[in-house]
């Protein structure tokens, strides 16, 4: 039996108000007030399709054995290296092995929905585990539609055999060229067909016929789908759809909406993870996918679908929220605005790659170094260990510090470091089992920021190198949420 | 233990130029200004000098590589000159280089300059630059007053320190070198400034306000040290000798190892303890005249106060508040008004402690100049950050002392 194993989530915490973005917009586009309600997640300027991807692969993999992954899949349309394997960059920060594959899936809104379908599909023909991970950090262009309506964040199903949390039925698709928006090579933003045409033409004639072949080629009756997920930001298409493929309307999963937005190609695995937080054993959840086509996945949850959140999941990561009301700082975290960052904003971020190869292992994954004879462990790794009495050279095997939790022992609140988001927190945190980082903070608030305070890694944005369109990655910690 | 280089070497002149912001001057001009001063003082003409160091802490962004800058500016005889690097501490490296020179009997005369010209960088503060290349892929986009910051959250929780209280200890060292500050005529800031300034002034890395922080200066000092035989034959009479000097470097286990707790400078301890031992010094709280740290953040000097063994573990804020740094306390701390007034121009920092002692043990401190003759003064210069660092601690005192 193939299905899911896991389900994970991620969800920045910044939520911004709807309402403030349409204040600001009233004079320009009052119209958008129709739409100023609820709140979209927003990812912080530290953050991007991939750092949310790995974040919520961390949540899909809570106590699980990595070691079962055979290949990550990374879908999204903004991924942010056109040429330089997202997926691989995840890989890294998974700290997987050197033999696991890697693949980047995009082109297409239905790109989350694709490569699920396909990692069922080679899980089933014996490709091993794949973890499959849809992420989006949608670029909209201030005052339209889609700033209002998108979110960023991220989902991650552990795809594979044997105890599974929702069994694969099957799945179907269909591709036909219906272009209801698109963004060209070097095109900062969509462009966007008229929403009618798109309801009644694309939706309304693609999406029904996809799931009713769907539904008869794998012998499920449309009375007996208990959840549908589609997500598709449109008022009411999720209901029309659901009714004109014979599924009842109550099936159609909330879609977040008011607390989230629209995730591009993730939103459908999001909704599909958080649709499984809940979903009865023996339960069938139809998935739709639409994009230059449509996608239809069908599950039926297993008498283990309690298990399928393995860490906090939609739910928990949306409990972890911080209103926000500063629609200039979502401006600025998007590069819609230029902020004056003074010299310090200048300084030259150009990476070093043959050192960033070389220390892998530590600037991606967190990685430091035990003694294999004193046990001592420290970050990074070097030849001589680190401790005070116990000299030895040669001895230190990889430690991962990623998983673990730490205690903040130093901190400040610094305003005169250049950062997107001063002031910049930062100390040093000790970690529980030993090993010390001086490490930024991210995610904190002043008062969650003092000695003792538990606090976890998490994989970010440390720079942009603005000059050659290079990002760095590492580690800052975060308050240990889980707690 | 080797037998140190107590009295084995004399200051034979001094100079420093006035610190501040030298927009009609640039690196050459301040070193000329120093060294004029010095030769002068010294009494010896340039060409007795047989071999010269230099301390600067940002070259690349100042004078450039190598010790020719130095060489040039001074005209030395095709002597050997050779430029030290240690961060903030680099200053009193370039006294050290040419202490032991001298000491070594490898050169009779030997001068140390230190320079720093960092206000054509445009940057108030220091600039930013490499940690090195792989430093660069882990370390945490901060400043130097955010790194010194969090010694102030380490030290309140280890002694139970409430955040009103410290802040208003931190703010009596900075009022305190602000008094100081404003009698010295070469110091970059001589205003004097109240308690409640200093405690409303605008944060710049938590708790660490504006007037808690040291200016950057531009600026140079230099040494002219020799043996005290030369000296004396010379026609110097009142010796100014070196008594210790030490450094301590970290070696990761602050930042990396188990049991530093952020609160306090563990290589200022070391190099304390190892140059009392140099300079014969027991009881440093009453043996010590003066003190010139590295106030590079009113923070700093406050927990400096205990590594150095003046103040007892803890006690830092009570003997702070009490007065005993004040420049009429038991011992004034900056009584030339320190990093913070007179300024830090990072590689002359370390010499312009010196300076001072040596004025103040010639009695020629003037309107500053401490009643009570002095024996020993101290300098501490510090490069670095708190997890990781230079300490460098020098004694000087008058011969016999």
């Amino acid at each position: 039996m193939v299905g899911i194993v896991s389900v994970g989530a991620y969800v920045p915490r910044r939520r911004l108000q709807r309402q403030a973005v349409a204040a600001a917009h009233a004079w320009f586009a009052p119209g958008l007030k129709g739409l100023g309600r609820g709140e979209r997640a927003m990812a912080c300027w530290d953050e991007d399709a991939i750092t949310m991807g790995v974040e919520a692969a961390r949540d899909a993999l809570t106590d699980l054995d990595r070691a079962r992954i055979a290949r990550v899949v990374l879908a999204s349309t903004t991924h942010p290296f056109l040429d330089r394997q997202n997926a691989g960059v995840v890989k890294e920060a998974l700290d997987l092995a050197d033999t696991v594959a890697a693949l980047d899936v995009g082109g297409s809104q239905r790109a989350g929905t694709s490569a699920l379908l396909d990692a069922l599909q080679a899980s089933r023909g014996g490709a091993g585990d794949v973890l499959v991970l849809a992420s989006e950090k949608r670029r909209a262009q201030p005052a339209s539609e889609l700033e209002m309506m998108a979110g960023d964040a991220a989902a991650a199903l552990l795809v594979g055999q044997g105890a599974v949390a929702a069994e694969f039925i099957g799945g179907h698709s269909v591709t036909v060229d219906f272009v209801d928006h698109f963004r060209g090579e070097g095109r900062e933003f969509d462009y966007n067909w008229e929403s009618r045409w798109i309801r009644d033409e694309g939706f309304a004639k693609i999406v029904p016929t996809a799931i009713r072949a769907a539904l008869a080629r794998l012998g499920v009756a449309a009375g007996d789908v208990g959840k549908f997920i589609m997500g598709a930001p449109m008022r009411g298409i999720n209901e029309a759809m659901a009714k004109a493929s014979g599924i009842a309307a109550e099936a159609v999963v909330e879609p977040l909406a008011q607390v989230l937005g629209e995730a591009g190609s993730a939103q459908p695995l999001i909704l599909l993870a958080h649709a499984l937080e809940t979903a009865r054993p023996g339960e069938i959840l139809a998935v739709v996918g639409f994009g230059q086509g449509c996608d239809v996945l069908l599950f039926r949850a297993t008498d283990t679908v309690a298990t399928a959140k393995a860490g906090l999941g939609v739910s928990g990561w949306l409990a972890r929220r911080a209103p926000e009301t500063n629609y200039l700082k979502f401006l600025a975290w998007n590069g819609h605005l230029h902020l004056d960052g003074g010299m310090r904003a200048e300084a030259d971020q150009k990476p070093v790659l043959t050192a960033l190869y070389r220390s892998r292992k530590a600037a991606m994954a967190l990685v430091g170094g035990r003694c294999t004879v004193t046990g001592v462990v420290q970050f990074p790794k070097s030849d001589i260990s680190v401790a005070q009495n116990a000299r030895t050279i040669g001895t230190q095997e990889d430690y991962p510090f990623a998983e673990r939790r730490a205690r903040i022992i130093t901190h400040t609140a610094d305003s005169l470091a250049f950062s997107p988001d001063p002031p910049n927190y930062y100390g040093t945190v000790e970690f529980e089992e030993g090993g010390r980082i001086a490490m930024e903070f991210a995610d904190v608030e002043a008062s969650d920021v003092e000695v003792g305070a538990v606090m976890r890694p998490m994989f970010r944005i440390k720079a942009v190198d603005e000059t050659r369109g290079f990002t760095k990655y590492f580690w800052k910690a975060v308050p240990d949420f889980r707690a | 233990m080797p037998s140190g280089i107590k009295d084995r070497v004399a200051i034979l002149g001094m100079g420093c130029a006035r610190f501040g912001e030298r927009w009609d001057m640039d690196a050459d001009g301040l070193m000329v200004e120093a060294f004029e001063e010095a030769i002068a003082d010294a009494g010896i003409d340039v060409s007795q000098i047989d071999a010269a160091w230099l301390g600067v802490g940002f070259d690349a962004q100042n004078i450039g590589s190598s010790a020719i800058p130095l060489s040039r500016a001074l005209r030395l005889p095709n002597i050997a000159v050779t430029k030290v690097e240690n961060m903030c501490a680099s200053g009193t490296e370039s006294f050290r280089g040419a202490v032991y020179a001298v000491a070594s009997g490898a050169a009779d005369i030997a001068l140390a300059m230190g320079v720093e010209k960092l206000k054509d960088t445009g940057y108030g503060g220091l600039p930013v630059r490499t940690s090195g290349t792989t430093n660069d892929l882990f370390s945490v986009n901060g400043s130097a007053p955010g790194s010194f910051a969090q010694l102030a959250a380490a030290y309140r929780a280890k002694h139970g320190v409430s955040r009103e209280d410290l802040k208003r200890a931190i703010a009596h060292v900075s009022v305190k070198s602000h008094a100081n500050g404003a009698k010295n005529p070469k110091a970059h800031l001589r205003k004097q400034i109240t308690e409640d300034q200093a405690l409303n002034a605008p944060m710049i890395a938590d708790p660490l306000g504006l007037f808690d922080c040291c200016g950057v200066s531009d600026g140079a000092a230099c040494a002219i040290v020799t043996t005290p035989e030369i000296a004396k034959s010379l026609g110097k009479t009142d010796l100014v000798m070196v008594k210790a000097l030490q450094l301590a470097v970290s070696n990761g286990w602050e930042a990396q190892g188990t049991g530093w707790d952020g609160s306090y400078f563990h290589t200022t301890r070391i190099a304390s303890r190892r140059a009392y031992a140099e300079a014969g010094i027991t009881d440093p709280r009453k043996q010590i005249s003066l003190m010139e740290v590295h106030d590079c953040f009113s923070i700093t000097e406050l927990v400096t106060m205990e590594d150095l063994g003046v103040s007892a573990e803890g006690q830092a804020v009570r003997d702070v508040m009490d007065g005993v740094f004040d420049a009429d306390g038991a011992i004034p701390c900056q009584i030339d008004g320190g990093l913070k007034c007179f300024g830090h121009p990072i590689g002359a920092s370390g010499l312009r402690m010196i300076y001072e002692n040596y004025l103040q043990l010639l009695g020629r401190a003037g309107e500053r100049q401490r009643t009570s003759q002095p024996v020993f003064g101290l300098s501490h210069n510090l490069g670095g950050a708190p997890n990781q660092n230079v300490s460098s601690v020098a004694i000087v005192g008058l011969a016999g002392a």
